[in-house]
């Protein structure tokens, strides 16, 4: 049933793209059809998949000669993220009910890139993974491209480069795995099991976790992620922080740890305290999460905010990942679900709700307009993806940043301690976003004052798919957030079978 | 040999020869006449059919050789195997640049340029199959100045004029040093047969000649180097693909180009598989080294230099190839560098070489679909310049606006060309990349596959460039561009192939394989 979802998404992206212009109203709701069919087989595919292990969908040869398989395969963190891709695309459709230009296009890429995420998720085969990762890369370049605000050509050449770059760095790792296994197949089942050369893992792992890692925002690499998100339209900012990273997180667990597992064994010395590509990842994820957190205090663009926040709350998933002990692996796992719920919030906040309308996203602008008063709506629905983002209990982001925090307090308790840090200073930066955007009685300026009435100037009201999309991710986060077990139960499994190596 | 033995194994150039003066007379002859339009259309359909001919030819002659000796052991033309699948490729490839000369008007010549393409494309088979030097000598001459005409053929056109002069003088010097290292090699081995030469390489004549023997291999290289646009023997391509017109810039992109990987391969075969059983005949009258000879210090046989100098050809070629063509803003330019590039990947195949056929069907699986995107590719880019009256990167502004059909098909070959999954460009490049870590996993080859790889994230930037342009800018003009549907269904065909064989990437692979006997 899961495999439907990619096939969902492409047969979507082809029907947009040859619907007839300007029927913008019917690509709409074609578009939010697709992506419900697709969040239904998502759900289904989660509820079918409850207690059961790692579930092989499709196994084709595909090219016999270099044994590359068509392998679909779902085990539990494949699930979770397959429901939040369907979320994230339910969500995505919703918050762009407002595109007006070439609107079939934008669906057509948009399904493009939702159906290279699904693929990846599902995909058990190194190259198969690989070709759905490089799928969704020029998708994201055309939607930042075209429907983009602020620097667009900029900020979407400079993610194209970084997600090809990253992506090159990962196909020579795997061409070198390819052909040091021996195994002749790439299927990832057999890959684990091939048993590499330990000295082989210990410097491939870095060149393939650090390709996967660019994409997934960790520092240094980070740089395309806020101006990418800043130029971004709305939903593809929403899929760029809510999967898209996601992608890079997960193929830093799938093919990163679980193929090259000894690539994080100690290199015998150390140096101030660094004895391990584990000491240096995860001395760059929690960099990557104070740092993130600290620039994202002094920013003074609305969405600039947001975007550095995701960058700290990626740091967390990569912080997780290298706990490698259950707790921790987990928590990066549900972290991943959590943040890509709660960062499609926040993009759509600030991108849809408030931008779309007020036309600026500079604080100092915001600031005189007195949006609690004349957006309401905007203002509490950012109360509670704030709270959900600075980690309050109750919400999704609570019960997964604690887990990582726990599992890396098992490792070296600095690592817990300086992350801390990080979600202090993300109180701060949120405190500040609210307070700035929101709640600020800075008085208005005198063109403001003159036009106050003017039936024009009024800002549009809330729509009926901002209300259902606010509701629906908010909701998702506080339910996640209240009953973490029905994700957990998925996620613990298939993280101990993945930790052990070869799988079941 | 006998003429009948000659007659079979040169079948299918006949073919393409006879079909060459047919469609002079009929042009010439019989519709002198009718109005241009016509005129071109069954040149061009003609000179499709002489293809189809050809291939037919191919089919008849099988794996019918020709060779010379008593038991025929000495090889002139091979057939079969590698050398089937390259020419195959050679006659498709040349059919649809002929189907895309249909919507040209750049010359009223209709009859003699599909002759010459005819004829070229007959030297294109003669190399792919030669296995003698005077043979590839005389395929090499046949094809070029068949290409050195058609890139001057837009009679009115400055440009045209300059750069088949610009190729006519880089070529013409190409094929002097070619036919000096020729000589060397003659003089030290005393025989023009490839398997012949190879082997007495490793004779007595050759250790007492080893630096001539350097020095021969280094002007064959610059030789065919000028053929395949590999730096530093590049100049000519960026001026030969601007200048000359459309189709026929296709043809050398795309048939010359499969052509001399061909011939690049059968050096590079015939190298490895010096000592096979089936070349013990030959053995037989190469001199042997007497026992007790002296032998020179180092002598690095044929191989080693070869694969050397091959290995910087290539790394020169993927890098500055990639990096000149971020900077180009005449697209024709961006294509000639990308070209460049492109050779410098296939020539990495050809410097790590493996003996088993791996990285021969690697090099086909490139090179014939580098040439079929890049047929595309021109197509396209004929279209717009018709429309737009240049080929620089603003004429393409909104062409997703302007014919929406023409952009999706730009956007297929130039992201494959980039190499981007699933078009089939990913699995030429990933095909390539893995036969040479396949021969070899040190460090020197791994690092070039690195730098490949590399490269080839360079250029996805200069051909979202182009793309950019068509998708993302808003468009100057919008009134709508329009497509001969000829040509439109040449390159709708082309699109779905890529897309096809990207999709399904055992297809190809397992045609080519059909050409080698099952064991």
């Amino acid at each position: 049933m899961l495999a439907w979802t990619i096939y969902l998404s492409f047969a979507g992206a082809l029907a947009e793209a040859l619907l007839p212009k300007g029927k913008n109203s019917l690509a709409r709701w074609l578009a939010l059809a697709i992506a419900v069919a697709g969040l239904a087989l998502a759900v289904g595919g989660f509820a079918a998949g409850m207690g059961q292990g790692r579930v092989i969908i499709v196994d084709l040869p595909w090219v016999p000669s270099m044994g590359i398989h068509y392998l679909l395969a779902a085990d539990g963190i494949s699930r979770v993220l397959v429901l939040l891709t369907g979320l994230a695309a339910v969500a995505g459709v919703l918050f762009s009910w407002n595109v007006e230009v070439r609107t079939n296009e934008f669906f057509a890429f948009y399904f493009a890139l939702i159906g290279g995420v699904y693929g990846v998720f599902l995909s058990f085969d190194l190259f198969l993974l690989f070709v759905f990762y490089e799928v969704a890369i020029v998708p994201k370049y055309f939607l930042i491209a075209i429907w983009g605000s602020t620097r667009r050509e900029y900020g979407a050449m400079k993610l194209a480069l970084y997600s090809f770059v990253g992506s090159a760095m990962v196909l020579i790792g795997l061409l070198a795995a390819y052909t040091t296994s021996g195994s002749h197949s790439t299927s990832l089942i057999d890959l684990a099991h091939a048993g590499l050369p330990a000295s082989f893992q210990m410097w491939c792992f870095p060149l393939v976790f650090t390709g996967f890692a660019i994409l997934a925002g960790m520092w240094p690499f980070h740089t395309w992620a806020p101006t990418g998100h800043v130029a971004a339209p709305t939903a593809a900012s929403m899929l760029l922080a809510g999967v898209v990273m996601k992608l890079g997180a997960y193929g830093c667990l799938r093919a990163g740890i679980w193929l090259f597992p000894h690539g994080l064994d100690p290199w015998g010395f150390s140096f101030i305290g660094i004895g391990s590509w584990r000491d240096v990842f995860a001395l760059l994820a929690v960099i990557g999460i104070v740092y993130g957190a600290l620039v994202a205090l002094a920013q003074t663009d609305f969405k600039f905010v947001i975007g550095y926040s995701s960058v700290s709350h990626m740091g967390f998933v990569l912080l997780g990942l290298m706990t490698l002990n259950q707790i921790g692996v987990t928590g990066a796992v549900l972290q991943m679900f959590s943040h890509g719920i709660i960062a499609g919030l926040l993009f759509a906040i600030v991108g849809r709700i408030v931008y779309d309308r007020t036309h600026t996203r500079q604080f100092a602008d915001l600031e005189t307009m007195h949006l609690a008063k004349r957006l309401p709506f905007a203002a509490w629905a950012f109360v509670i993806a704030g709270m959900a983002s600075m980690g309050l209990p109750g919400f999704s982001g609570f019960v997964a940043e604690l887990q990582v925090l726990i599992g890396a307090w098992m490792v070296k308790p600095w690592w817990t301690i300086a992350a801390g840090v990080g979600i202090v200073v993300g109180v701060a930066y949120t405190w500040r976003a609210l307070q700035k955007a929101f709640f600020s009685d800075a008085l208005p300026s005198a063109h403001f004052l003159e036009h106050e009435h003017d039936p024009e100037h009024e800002l549009a009201a809330i729509t009926w798919p901002e209300v259902t999309g606010v509701a629906m991710l908010a909701g998702v986060s506080l339910f996640v957030g209240l009953y973490p077990r029905i994700l957990l139960d998925a996620i613990e499994p298939a993280v101990k079978a993945l930790l052990a190596g070869g799988g079941q | 040999m006998n003429y009948t033995d000659l007659f079979r194994a040169t079948l299918p150039e006949t073919a393409l020869e006879i079909a060459a003066l047919l469609v002079l007379i009929v042009d010439l002859g019989l519709l002198r006449k009718s109005a241009l339009k016509m005129r071109v259309t069954i040149a061009a359909l003609l000179g499709v059919a002489g293809c189809g001919a050809a291939l037919w030819a191919l089919q008849i002659q099988g794996n019918a050789g020709l060779g010379y000796g008593t038991t025929g052991e000495f090889t002139l033309l091979g057939a079969g195997t590698y050398i089937a699948v390259a020419q195959t490729g050679i006659l498709v490839l040349t059919a649809l640049t002929l189907l895309l000369l249909i919507d040209s008007v750049f010359t009223r010549n209709a009859g003699e340029y599909v002759a010459v393409v005819l004829m070229a494309a007959a030297g294109g088979l003669l190399i792919a199959a030669a296995q003698d030097l005077l043979v590839i000598f005389i395929g090499l001459e046949l094809l070029s100045l068949g290409l050195y005409i058609l890139t001057a053929f837009a009679k009115s056109s400055g440009k045209s004029a300059e750069a088949a002069m610009k190729y006519y003088l880089f070529g013409g010097m190409a094929a002097a040093f070619l036919l000096f290292g020729f000589s060397y090699l003659y003089g030290i081995t005393g025989s023009t047969n490839l398997h012949q030469i190879l082997l007495a390489v490793y004779g007595w004549n050759a250790y007492h000649a080893a630096p001539l023997l350097y020095v021969a291999i280094v002007l064959i290289a610059a030789g065919l180097g000028f053929k395949v646009a590999a730096v530093p023997f590049h100049l000519w391509a960026p001026d030969t693909y601007e200048g000359a017109p459309a189709p026929a810039a296709a043809f050398i992109a795309s048939v010359s180009k499969v052509a001399s990987f061909a011939l690049l391969i059968s050096i590079s075969t015939a190298a490895l598989h010096v000592f096979d059983g089936r070349h013990l005949a030959a053995y037989v009258s190469a001199q042997v080294i007497p026992p007790g000879t002296p032998r020179p210090p180092v002598y690095l046989g044929f191989n080693i230099p070869w694969m050397l100098i091959l290995t910087v050809l290539s790394a020169a070629s993927m890098v500055l190839g990639n990096l000149a063509a971020l900077a180009q803003i005449s697209v024709r330019r961006l294509l000639a560098y990308s070209a460049i590039a492109h050779a410098g990947y296939i020539l990495l195949g050809l410097a790590f070489f493996s003996y088993s056929d791996v990285s021969t069907n690697a090099i086909l699986y490139y090179i014939l679909t580098y040439g079929l995107t890049t047929i595309g590719a021109f197509g396209v880019v004929s279209v717009v310049e018709r429309a737009t009256g240049s080929d620089r990167l603003d004429a393409f502004l909104g062409l997703h606006k302007r014919n929406p059909l023409l952009a999706a098909v730009l956007l297929v070959f130039f992201l494959s060309l980039a190499g981007i999954p699933p078009l089939v460009g990913f699995w030429a490049k990933f095909n390539l990349f893995a036969a040479v870590l396949g021969v070899s996993a040190g460090p020197i080859p791994f690092a070039l596959v690195a730098l490949a790889i590399a490269m080839s994230a360079v250029s996805l930037y200069y051909y979202l460039q182009v793309l950019k342009r068509a998708y993302v800018m808003p468009a100057i003009n919008e009134s709508p561009i329009r497509a001969h549907p000829v040509t439109l269904i040449v390159l709708l065909g082309i699109a779905a192939a890529v897309v096809l064989m990207g999709c399904f990437p055992a297809l190809l692979q397992g045609w080519i394989a059909s050409f080698y006997p099952q064991l």
